[in-house]
């Protein structure tokens, strides 16, 4: 026993550096993997608080360039506001009961905290758990696809950004509904990559690529780039698409949340069927 | 005594925020990024309580972590260079380590600047290797530890300078 407690002493300071080496080994791998990192991240109210009140004082250098923004996002919708059938719109306004059935819930939210530089990169952003923010909620802006929530805390959350090696989106072309997975090789931070889409799919450099309507996280049709290059992947029974994202992931102000209200009961019957 | 203690507190608090709000939005190419919040080990006294500079070792790379949603990639490179600095020390600065009387403001540049590119370089390489943590892509581990490396330790050695006391 003594000699036990000898080794220990003597050797302590390699067993601390064992010890946190091995807690921070630790946390690297279970960042590592999905729907994990439970411990470790930045939407805690210490540094979502310290990103909050220098967001504060930056977000007023962007104003200018939000505005504008603002003012083409407003000009695309009215646009088809005006130039679709007027009446039936018309009608969908007053009748309050389209809103109470809507499936899909949206929030706006500022964006605190971004990165892309890095191989798992994740937005800190200003809504939480108390604005009914919850794990799995889309995250997208006027122009395409940001991410999904991954982790929230009582004022703020954490995004898994599409430049994370571990996302995975259900994705499809715009002129054809022949659908693979969104994921990215965590190089280019403008560039994801569309894997597992069927070799007989047409595609053409250009294409438009939006979410598909199989997940119960993004509706069917937001925006997430343009094809650049194509090949066969390993097997030769699937393309390999590099997709330049519609977003430029290095600024980014404003989001919005979109919560799917049927996420719940699609996700049941899906569990029943196994 | 006591200035010392406060003097590395105040290091502490500024470089862990001066990294994570202003440095860690550079990136100069599209992902070098300096990690100078490191300087707090580097220049951490050398007459010290070994176990409790590990721990503070530690929680200094827990913080960047925090702010970055990097796991634990800075806690384990940190811990790593706390711990084999002795060695470091000794192998640039040699016999005046020994003596335990080293100042790094009188210290002449060659071996400083021997003894911050070997522990940034160490650091960067396992902060890179963990973050990536895919060994196909050790071309890529290498590239980015490489070229961070450089851009940390120009602004290293530039901030050491700036900062030092002119001794008269």
């Amino acid at each position: 026993m003594q000699q036990i407690i000898n080794f220990i002493i003597r050797n302590k300071i390699f067993l601390l550096f064992l010890l946190l080496f091995s807690i921070s080994f630790f946390l690297t791998v279970q960042s590592h993997s999905y729907h994990r990192s439970k411990f470790i991240n930045s939407a805690n109210f210490l540094s979502g608080g310290v990103y909050e009140s220098v967001n504060n004082i930056g977000s007023y250098f962007d104003l200018k360039k939000e505005n504008e923004i603002l003012l083409e996002e407003n000009r695309r919708l009215k646009s088809i506001l005006y130039n679709s059938e007027i009446d039936s719109i018309k009608e969908n306004f007053k009748d309050s009961t389209l809103l109470a059935n809507a499936s899909y819930k949206l929030t706006a939210a500022q964006v605190y905290k971004n990165s892309f530089s890095a191989t798992n990169n994740y937005l800190t952003i200003s809504k939480g758990k108390r604005n009914n923010i919850a794990q799995d909620f889309g995250v997208i802006t006027s122009k395409g696809i940001i991410g999904i929530i991954d982790n929230t805390s009582n004022k703020y959350a954490r995004v898994m950004s599409v430049l994370n090696t571990n996302i995975r989106v259900n994705a499809q072309l715009k002129k054809t509904n022949h659908f693979g997975t969104l994921s990215w090789n965590g190089q280019s931070p403008e560039l994801v990559q569309l894997l597992d889409l069927p070799k007989q799919a047409p595609v053409v450099v250009g294409d438009t690529i939006m979410t598909g309507g199989l997940s119960t996280i993004f509706p069917k049709g937001i925006p997430i780039g343009t094809v650049t290059s194509f090949k066969l992947d390993d097997t030769e029974n699937y393309l390999e698409i590099d997709v330049k994202l519609f977003n430029d992931m290095a600024n980014i102000g404003h989001v919005y949340i979109i919560e799917n209200l049927d996420s719940q009961e699609i996700s049941k019957l899906n569990s029943e069927d196994e | 005594m006591n200035s010392v203690v406060t003097s590395n507190i105040a290091r502490f608090i500024a470089l862990v925020l001066v990294q994570v709000l202003v440095l860690n939005n550079i990136n100069f190419l599209g992902y070098i990024n300096p990690y100078i919040y490191i300087l707090f080990i580097i220049l951490f006294p050398i007459k010290n309580n070994r176990l409790l500079f590990l721990f503070l070792s530690f929680m200094l790379g827990l913080m960047v972590d925090l702010f970055l949603d990097s796991g634990g990639v800075h806690a384990a490179a940190c811990v790593t260079i706390a711990y084999i600095r002795p060695v470091l020390l000794k192998f640039s600065f040699g016999m005046i380590y020994e003596h335990q009387t080293i100042k790094f403001s009188s210290t002449e540049l060659g071996q400083r600047l021997s003894y911050f590119s070997i522990i940034i370089f160490i650091h960067h390489l396992i902060l890179f290797s963990l973050e990536v943590f895919n060994s196909s892509k050790i071309i890529l581990v290498l590239k980015k530890s490489l070229f961070s490396s450089i851009f940390t330790l120009i602004l290293c050695l530039l901030i050491t300078i700036l900062f030092s006391k002119k001794n008269k």
